[in-house]
């Protein structure tokens, strides 16, 4: 029997162009666009030369808003407008934003859904917005620098990001007009940056300790699945803390009473932070500030005092290390390798306090404040389709399990957590009343057994059920989380084959109706008409629909299709063609929906295909023991 | 419409439908379906491909979750046969429940024992001898493949779920006694 040749789905066999792919590292107190060029990933810099994009955004009356180090120096006079670490607000509700929310100087109202929105004198901005205006920061950075339009970008998250923090993250994505291949966990792009996907197995541990947070978490890699086994951390931790610890120091050694005078404090935390920075290359540096009554104090800090200043908050960080080691049920030396993160990696106290903890020589070769968005760009480049031979294959699985509310308050899980992603799960629903047409379904996400333990995803309601006796009718909902930790649910009632109408209502998340309005608002800024970004969106849309049609049809048209068969879907491109050159978004549309249904067919015939490839293409040696599981 | 979703999880993997898996060749299998399948390598792909990819790759996931399980395993081998566990028939043998009781009074004493450790890691290698002992029977039983023995199969599985949950309890009684 002959065997059939397959090329990589999705993957055109023959040579195109590179196309252009940026990872996004969307952090909270500073951003970073990557990408891939002549083989290696490099981070992007604006005009001025800096790499970091401080994750602050400041709204104004007469004009667009205004991102990044501008913004920042505007905190101190126009707090209110201006927007930082916007980040612990997404996928937030009013009620946990006011548990953050102390010395938050922003007034927060409600939208039509739960979530808050800031008012700011440019009018009410959810946090979906803010971030969208970040994000378009480094699309247009990227696209200067690239010269070209992106084709995609990989975008990370906390490992810890739970369903609403993700959608809005992905939500923020498309106000910017960025298309998203992927959200990654950001320890796991950490860990792809150092090149571990390409080891056999291991497990790592990511130790990220940034200006104000601090992240553990501990990966499994096993046959390229990257598992994330356990994360913790302290969301109040980080470099700015030993700030303080030196700058008290300073006021201890200078006789300077502490007090409300803003501004020596701000001298003193300038000048610790130049000196913490100093002790990472030599053994003694000297500080001096000008204190009341122009009094000049000068002494020196030294890389021993330093490190005694700063031991309890490195204690701080290691008890997170032994919750998640035990939680995992996993030894320090079990670990393999340790991926440093964020820039207060680089204190050297924290190296070998780390080094000590788990008894070995952390990575840290990359920049540890640009480690995750190299990762993420490695990722973008694969998914782009620059790298048809590359076998790098990241499954994550999904943090938190998923569960529904049942009768007394308690919880259902549905989808436990570490679970492999993408997952679906059926569970059957029935009727307790005679002729009941709806059901109501709570979808929360959380490890607790009482629903108010746990995080509100989503409510929906199942309409549409054929009435019948109380307990007759078989609802079958099925929920479905995607490779980005997102879920969607469809449902089916059993008897009838009626599929019920599902409306879900995110609980913290945006409703289509205020996207759709973001966009407009968004645009207006922009000076852009919304016609015309609409019918770009189609067309974009147009193109890639086309390539990956063609680029299949290529691959597998002549050994999966009969004539007739590739005559008609040839027929939808070309109407597709046709569409794309118009200026008619409607028509286009109309165009992608039948050349979607004209290849389905094809499409499941080419995932079969794959599939016996994957099945038969072993030889016996493959399966030799010693690969136990 | 020929694809992978209606097939059966031993379909999925090509494998004969059967208690006996090779575990080193599932996971070998499971990863070259999963280079095939899943939506990182469709990212370019027309849209009904992708929206099938998902589902696919999320049915080998379960496939594989199922598989790879002994006691999961033979609950869906029962449930291929038509056998299914109802709630409503909950009888257990009176002696096996003499038996748990005993063993979980055992866990509930090993509380206040002077070396409590000890005594998890001694209840730990009976409940572990108890379950390989059921895992040999439920072998034999599934392999014979008449009524009786895959309804005393049925019987073995609600077992071994018993001695599973008391896994996870000594577990949970070790996080607490650890400092």
């Amino acid at each position: 029997m002959a065997l059939l040749q397959i090329s990589e789905p999705g993957q055109s066999s023959a040579p195109h162009e590179h196309r252009l792919a940026v990872g996004i590292d969307l952090g909270t107190t500073n951003s970073l666009v990557a990408t891939v060029r002549s083989g290696s990933a490099e981070t992007l810099p604006d005009a001025a030369g800096a790499h970091l994009l401080p994750s602050v955004v400041q709204y104004h009356s007469d004009r667009p808003p205004t991102v990044g180090a501008e913004a920042l120096a505007a905190v101190r006079t126009d707090p209110s407008n201006t927007i930082v670490s916007v980040k612990r607000l997404m996928g937030r509700g009013l009620e946990d934003v006011h548990h953050l929310g102390t010395g938050l100087p922003y007034d927060f109202v409600t939208g039509e859904s739960g979530m808050p929105r800031i008012r700011t004198i440019a009018g009410d901005r959810s946090p979906v917005e803010v971030s969208s205006e970040i994000l378009r920061t480094l699309k247009e950075r990227a696209e200067e620098s690239l010269g070209g339009e992106l084709t995609g970008a990989v975008i990370t998250v906390p490992a810890y990001f739970d369903d609403a923090q993700r959608q809005a993250t992905k939500d923020a994505a498309r106000l910017a007009g960025l298309h998203v291949f992927r959200l990654l966990n950001e320890p796991t792009a950490a860990a792809v940056a150092y090149g571990l996907d390409q080891r056999p197995e291991g497990v790592y541990a990511v130790y990220d300790l940034g200006g104000g947070t601090f992240d553990i978490s501990l990966l499994r890699l096993h046959r390229g699945v990257f598992e994330v086994l356990a994360t913790g951390g302290d969301s109040a931790l980080g470099g700015d803390d030993m700030d303080h610890a030196i700058a008290d120091w300073m006021m201890q050694q200078a006789g300077i009473e502490p007090d409300d005078d803003r501004s020596l404090i701000r001298r003193l935390l300038h000048e610790a932070r130049h000196a913490k920075e100093a002790l990472t290359d030599v053994d003694e540096v000297g500080v001096s500030v000008d204190g009341p009554g122009g009094k000049t104090w000068s002494g020196t800090l030294s890389l021993e005092q330093l490190n005694t200043l700063i031991d309890p908050l490195v204690d701080r960080t290691l008890a997170p290390c032994k919750r998640v080691l035990r939680d995992a049920r996993i030894k320090p030396a079990e670990i393999d390798g340790v991926v440093l993160v964020g820039g207060s990696t680089r204190v050297r106290r924290v190296r070998e306090r780390v080094a000590a903890y788990f008894g070995s020589e952390p990575l840290a070769n990359i920049d540890p404040d640009r480690v995750v968005a190299i990762g993420a760009a490695l990722q973008a480049d694969v998914l782009a389709g620059n790298k048809p031979d590359s076998e790098m294959l990241l499954l994550d699985v999904n943090p938190l399990s998923l569960g529904i509310e049942i009768m007394g308050g308690m919880t259902e899980k549905i989808i436990p957590r570490n679970s492999t992603i993408p997952v679906a799960k059926a569970q059957d629903f029935t009727t307790y009343k005679d002729g009941q047409t709806a059901l109501a379904v709570h979808v929360v996400q959380g490890e607790r057994e009482m629903v108010d333990a746990c995080r509100s995803l989503a409510r929906f309601e199942l309409r549409g059920i054929p009435p019948m006796a109380a307990g007759a009718a078989r609802i079958r909902v099925t929920f479905q989380v995607d490779a980005d930790g997102l879920l969607s649910v469809s449902a089916r009632e059993q008897i009838s084959g009626v599929e019920a109408h599902i409306e879900v209502k995110p609980s913290y998340g945006l409703s289509d109706g205020e996207i759709e309005r973001m966009l407009r608002d968004s645009i207006d800024h922009a000076r852009e008409d919304m016609d015309a970004r609409s019918l770009r969106e189609q067309q974009v849309e147009a193109d890639r629909l086309q390539e990956g049609v063609r680029a299949a049809l290529e691959a597998d048209g002549d050994a999966l299709l009969s004539a007739d068969e590739r005559a008609a879907i040839l027929a939808a491109l070309e109407e597709l063609g046709r569409a794309r050159q118009g200026a008619d978004t409607g028509a286009i549309k109309t165009a992608i929906a039948a050349t979607d249904r004209a290849t389905r067919d094809f499409a499941a015939r080419r995932m079969d295909a794959g599939m016996k490839q994957a099945l038969a293409g072993h030889r016996p040696e493959d399966f030799l023991p010693g690969d136990q599981d | 419409m020929h694809t992978g979703l209606d097939k059966n999880f031993f379909e999925l993997f090509g494998l004969p439908e059967s208690f006996d898996v090779d575990l080193s060749r599932l996971a070998i299998l499971y990863r070259d379906l999963q280079a095939q399948l899943h939506p990182d390598r469709h990212a370019a792909a027309a849209e009904a491909q992708r929206r099938l990819s998902v589902q696919m790759t999320a049915q080998v996931n379960e496939a594989y979750q199922t598989l790879k399980d002994p006691l999961r395993r033979a609950r869906y081998i029962l449930q291929l046969q038509g056998i299914e566990d109802s709630e409503t028939d909950t009888r257990m043998d009176p002696e096996f429940l003499m038996e748990q009781m005993a063993l979980r009074e055992t866990l509930e004493s090993a509380r206040e024992d002077k070396e409590p450790v000890a005594r998890l890691d001694e209840l730990t290698a009976e409940v572990d001898r108890a379950r390989n002992q059921r895992l040999q029977q439920l072998r034999v039983a599934l392999a014979a493949d008449d009524e009786t023995a895959l309804r005393q199969a049925l019987t073995l599985t609600r077992e071994l779920q018993f001695l599973e949950k008391l896994v996870v309890e000594i577990e949970q009684l070790e996080d607490e006694l650890l400092p």
